[in-house]
């Protein structure tokens, strides 16, 4: 059995999570094999939330197969395919199937996705999502009243460090620590300086205390996927330097050369002490996580 | 004021296909501002009307009116000697307009020739922008004047959403400024900063209960 990540949090010096990315279709083949290849390296798998706004195989129930094979799950859950209700009778149904930590994100807008005619939900916004899950913590749903059996999710949000500019986005980062959080998992960080400018900034935050900060990692496997994320992908800004590090890597050695950046990555978080741990998000390349896990020296 | 596009002649051709004689009724106040539905465009979507239906063999008999305020029924009332001329009606009002004029002469059926996008001012010639939701309950007191909950494209009401772009723009448009950024330089501005670091509650989506009902008291 997996330990339970509020542990993790407490006791662990470096924490890994990494994400098993859902694919369209009932087939969880890969699925399953991403989740038994990693569920014993981290000590923790996020499951994305109709990633990207692209219609998938949902977050809830590869959570139940991460739990099914022994794993320990978060769950993603954004704001912009379910309304109020939908949200907690999820996070009830989550609870009572044994996932006990939950990731609040916003979501990406639907214009990102593959249903772009769809009608955008965002009842709530991240923050509101947040005080959601301390109120059924509490015992209650969200108008007052009592749950006939209760639910106790850790829970966690997202953070972006290379925001621009930064400051309405930390003013809406302190909202959330305020809301109460036991982690963050930021957006991707390519440049450790920001991150550590990220840092100095959260420590002069309220409410911080046993706050876990979780660095991001989003690896890049080519030049042109590293351009068509910062053109694409909401919040990932990957600095120029890389993508020329990446292109300059002969072919047929690419993918080596994305495990290396990654895991120099993680190993300058870890060895500098940088924040409490990485989320390696390898978006449909999840196989690659143990190897960048062992070039960082974890 | 309402802003509205008009729709493209095929598929108002495609709506008309089987009616012979048409009334074509514009607006004289919001839609005519925003050239969707004035004097001009009542003239120009007819003259359209006509030669494309000539060019069929199988030409259009076309009335052209416009009214002060489609969304007023004393002055729609004033079209009865038309209508009772024509097969249907086009309206180039927005939504209001056309329900307006389909409650008064409920015997004729009615076509819109607008799609009716938004509430919204002119921002420079020719481009007008979304401002207000019609939300019923007004937040801007603490948002600096700025609407999160149509310019933001999420509709957030505590701050940015982590996609956006580089110099503050939104996740979904590279020339648009997140509404957020915006709001955060305006309270600056003003030294209200206070303002953004305040919770928002979730939405109470009961302060307009749709259909939307308002009934006022003259002071």
């Amino acid at each position: 059995m997996a330990k339970p990540f509020r542990e993790t949090l407490k006791t662990k010096d470096f924490i890994v999570t990494a994400e098993a990315g859902p694919g369209k279709g009932s087939n969880t083949e890969k699925l399953t094999e991403h989740i038994e290849l990693l569920k014993d390296k981290v000590d923790g798998l996020n499951v994305t939330d109709n990633q990207s706004a692209v219609m998938r195989y949902p977050s809830l129930g590869t959570c139940l197969l991460i739990k099914e094979h022994g794993g320990e799950p978060i769950l993603q859950i954004t704001c912009r395919d379910r309304n109020r209700l939908a949200i907690q009778a999820d996070l009830l149904f989550a609870y009572s199937r044994g996932i006990n930590n939950v990731l609040c994100l916003t979501g990406d807008a639907i214009d990102t996705g593959d249903h772009k005619e769809a009608k955008p939900v965002f009842d709530l916004d991240s923050v509101q999502l947040i005080h959601l899950v301390h109120t059924l913590n509490s015992g209650k749903d969200m108008v007052g009243n009592e749950l006939d059996g209760g639910v106790d999710f850790c829970i966690g949000a997202s953070a972006t460090p290379s925001a621009d500019p930064i400051e309405p986005q930390l003013m809406k980062f302190q909202k959330k620590l305020d809301a109460g959080v036991d982690f963050i998992q930021t957006q991707a960080v390519y440049d450790m300086d920001e991150l550590k400018r990220f840092m100095e900034n959260f420590h002069k935050m309220d409410h911080i205390e046993g706050v876990k900060i979780l660095a991001g990692i989003v690896p890049i496997w080519g030049a042109k996927m590293a351009s068509y994320m910062n053109e694409s992908v909401p919040g990932i800004y990957v600095p120029q330097y890389l993508i020329d590090e990446i292109d300059q890597a002969p072919k047929g050695t690419k993918a080596a050369k994305g495990i290396e950046m990654a895991g120099r990555l993680v190993r300058q978080v870890k060895e500098e002490g940088i924040c409490d741990g990485v989320h390696v998000m390898a978006i449909g390349r999840e196989e690659r996580v143990p190897a960048i896990l062992e070039a960082a020296g974890i | 004021m309402v802003i509205a596009e008009r729709k493209p002649l095929g598929e108002i051709r495609n709506m008309l296909a089987g009616y012979k004689r048409i009334l074509v009724v514009g607006c004289g106040t919001c839609v005519t501002i925003c050239w969707a539905g004035g004097e001009k465009e009542v003239g120009i979507l007819s003259s359209q009307l006509r030669l494309a239906s000539s060019k069929d063999g199988n030409e259009l008999s076309i009335i052209e009116a416009v009214v002060e305020r489609q969304c007023e029924k004393e002055m729609v009332e004033e079209l009865r000697d038309k209508v009772q001329e024509v097969d249907a009606i086009l309206s180039m009002g927005c939504g209001v307009g056309v329900q307006t004029i389909a409650d008064i002469f409920e015997e004729k059926p009615i076509f819109p020739a607008l799609n009716t996008t938004f509430i919204g001012m002119p921002e420079a010639e020719g481009l007008w922008t979304e401002k207000c939701g019609a939300c019923g309950d007004c937040l801007l007191y603490w948002t600096g004047g700025i609407c999160p909950v149509v310019r933001c494209a999420k509709g957030l009401l505590n701050g940015p959403c982590g996609g956006t772009r580089k110099g503050g723009k939104c996740e979904i448009d590279p020339e648009k400024d997140c509404a957020w950024v915006l709001i955060y330089r305006r309270l600056e501005r003003q030294g209200r900063l206070d303002l953004m670091r305040k919770y928002y509650e979730p939405k109470n989506y009961r302060a307009v209960k749709r259909p939307g009902k308002v009934q006022a008291m003259q002071a």
